[in-house]
């Protein structure tokens, strides 16, 4: 049996836990960590046989030995010296999973709630109690269900009703992988209240070179009227592991505009499932990633329309270059009740090399008749007429090929509504595609 | 300024140009004509260094350098512009941003420094008013949704931003109307000077109405053969191209 060893790590890990819990061993929260850890290992850590994960295997994960309660003194001189740390906005940040005040500046207001998960279960258990864990699949994920097990960190953010937060919400997550492979587990709830706006920007970054395997899920609860734009950014180092599920259950007449931004990371596996659980809701799902070396990027969305009127956008880019490969599944359900459905889902891809590879799979299901709904993929490499036209303009080749590779990724960097990480990210990936 | 001596090419194996001899002076205009396939398009594009060409013998010395040594980029910074036949759409990419980027890249080339924004926007605005191209046009895609025209005159304009020693129009008159073809011509003879030559690849006469040629040369086989002036577009207009290409048929059968 493969993952014998890893699997034995959670157990140990899970034990661990149990032990230090101090008589609150009987709390519903424990009760539902119990049941998920059985899910857990009936389920296991999927292989390449389950065929949502046909073509990411993590099987190299079972020769780590990892360390869950690792050890940090990364600090704020640190923080600053990564990319994006001159972001501005609210930001809770997480070392190695445990929260860093000292990295953080949370700016808590009447509006705006921006807690740790314990200082959410104290400060507002009826959030908790009616959100958190409630929108998370974990009958089929054997990794989301290990994650309601062992997580006992993460954010939660509520945005009250009737407000419109400007300035971004960051979360941090920094891998401090200096001397230590590290193993965390962080389960995050935001919840932007009816007629409110935010947005939020989840950062992953990695500190030295040593192996991270992060487990994430983050709960987004979009209320009615609501609007909320939600970035995902990684910039891992090439032994990191990353397994996120963004689960977005969206009410009446809601938005979600969503940006999945991959600029490095060794395995990255991203799943963003959005439930559209009312009618006349929108949602726009963009995703970029340009792996290079060996680096493997997976995303798989799901698009659950479930009622009438309703409307889904999704375009992911990929630059594949190297040795590196992509996945791409974009699964799209309209239940018999969804009549006068839109959705639309694009993936398109650039390989500049003859190792790199993509797999790209849309999966539509439509049981409703009156719907407009398309999709189309397609991969190949950068025209050699436009090269040929840049270079017969003085452009060496190097920098026309760049220079189409920068336009073809701005498409999505484009959608970006904070400018400041706009920026940011146009001259990363300038750099990135040199 | 450019001496083509005994120029080979081929695309794969089929020989397309089998000895061009041609030499251009500052300030002329060449007219290549010829029928179709007979390597009128070749010549421009292999001139302009495009890869799918493969150079099987002769010599292009252009200001006294060796041209086929030169990558296509190299070449554009010495003063080659090649016009397309079919300019490429490149989505994302502006033409403001195309022509920065080239034009600092030649810059650099020749050690210069690079234009500044305002620098560049000011010679942009200039060049875009005399080769009368909207400037609403330039910053969008470059040729993206451009109609056969407009494409044309962005070609136009991108010489003129690039003020290049040899101009190289490649069948420039082909899918235009009257009108658009006019304004094609204009923005060519205002470019027009002591030092600067063009070649004009056509397949007609009409163009050569409006862009009045030094020279015209009948290409035919991968040959130049027949050479002569301006009247000799006139005589092809009026006859044809057959008579050329029995002329050379026999002179090529009796060489044998």
């Amino acid at each position: 049996m493969s993952f014998q060893n890893i699997q034995a790590q959670f157990e140990a890990e899970f034990e661990n836990i149990q032990k230090k819990l101090n008589g609150q061993s009987g709390s519903d929260f424990n009760t539902i960590r119990k049941e998920s850890f059985v899910k857990f290992k009936q389920l296991g850590i999927p292989t390449v046989k389950h065929e949502d994960w046909k073509y990411s295997n993590l099987k190299n994960l079972d020769k780590i030995q990892f360390s869950f309660n690792a050890k940090s003194n990364f600090s704020k001189s640190d923080l600053d010296a990564l990319p994006f740390s001159s972001l501005e906005g609210i930001s809770i940040c997480f070392v190695n999973g445990v929260f860093s005040e000292q990295l953080s500046q949370l700016g808590n207001t009447p509006k705006i709630k921006v807690l740790t998960l314990e200082a959410a279960i104290e400060q507002i258990p009826n959030v908790i109690e009616k959100h958190y864990g409630s929108y998370i699949e974990t009958e089929k994920e054997g990794l989301s269900a290990l994650n309601n097990a062992l997580s006992n960190s993460g954010s939660v953010i509520v945005i009250d009703e009737n407000y419109v937060l400007e300035s971004p919400i960051i979360i941090r997550y920094i891998s401090d992988v200096k001397t230590a492979d590290i193993a965390v587990n962080i389960h995050n709830l935001i919840v932007v209240g009816k007629h409110s706006e935010a947005k939020i920007v989840e950062i992953f970054q990695t500190e030295g070179e040593k192996t991270a395997f992060s487990n994430l899920v983050t709960e987004i609860f979009v209320d009615k009227d609501a609007i909320a734009h939600y970035y995902k950014i990684q910039d891992e180092n090439d032994q990191s592991y990353h397994v996120g599920t963004t689960q977005v259950n969206q009410e009446d007449k809601s938005y979600f505009y969503s940006a999945t931004i991959t600029l490095n990371g060794g395995f990255v596996r991203n799943n963003l499932n959005l439930v559209l659980n009312g009618q006349y809701i929108d949602n726009h799902m963009y995703g970029l990633y340009i792996p290079n070396g060996k680096q493997h990027v997976d995303n798989h969305t799901l698009v659950d329309h479930k009622m009438p009127n309703c409307e889904s956008n999704e375009l992911y880019k990929g630059v594949l270059m190297d040795s590196s490969n992509g996945v791409f599944n974009g699964k799209i359900f309209v239940r018999e009740d969804a009549q006068k459905t839109n959705a639309y889902q694009n993936c398109r891809n650039v390989i500049t090399s003859d190792t790199a590879s993509m797999n790209s799979k849309p999966q539509l299901e439509i049981w409703a008749d009156d719907v407009k709904c398309s999709h189309g993929t397609t991969t190949g490499k950068l025209n050699d007429d436009a090269i040929f036209y840049m270079q017969s303009r003085g452009i060496p080749k190097p920098e026309a090929i760049r220079l189409q590779l920068v336009a073809f990724a701005e498409d999505v960097v484009s959608q970006i509504k904070i400018e400041e990480l706009r920026e940011m990210l146009d001259s990363m990936i300038e750099n990135k595609l040199k | 300024m450019l001496k083509i001596s005994n120029l080979q090419a081929r695309v794969e194996s089929k020989e397309i140009l089998r000895g061009i001899n041609l030499e251009i002076k500052p300030g002329e205009i060449h007219a290549i004509m010829g029928p179709n396939g007979s390597g009128k398009s070749t010549l421009a594009s292999v001139l302009a260094g495009r890869e799918d060409y493969e150079v099987t013998g002769g010599t292009v010395e252009f200001n006294g350098k060796d041209l086929l040594e030169l990558a296509p980029e190299e070449r554009a910074a010495e003063g080659i512009f090649l016009a397309f036949q079919y300019p490429v759409e490149i989505p994302g990419v502006t033409t403001i941003n195309f022509l920065k980027t080239a034009i600092n890249q030649i810059r650099k080339y020749h050690e210069k420094e690079p234009l500044d924004a305002a620098q560049f926007l000011k010679l942009m605005k200039e060049k875009a008013k005399s080769v009368k191209i909207d400037d609403q046009l330039l910053r969008r895609s470059l040729n993206e949704g451009f109609s056969g025209g407009e494409k044309k005159r962005n070609e136009i304009f991108q010489m003129a931003m690039l003020e290049p020693s040899l101009g190289i129009l490649d069948e420039t008159d082909s899918g235009l109307d009257i009108d658009a073809l006019k304004i094609v011509a204009d923005g060519v003879n205002q470019l027009r000077s002591s030092d600067r030559s063009f070649i004009v690849v056509t397949h007609y006469q009409r163009l050569l109405d409006y862009i009045v040629p030094d020279f015209v040369h009948v290409l035919y086989k991968g040959r130049i053969v027949k050479s002569g002036t301006k009247e000799l577009a006139l005589e092809l207009e009026e006859k044809g191209y057959d008579w050329i290409k029995s002329e050379a048929d026999a002179l090529e059968a009796s060489m044998v």
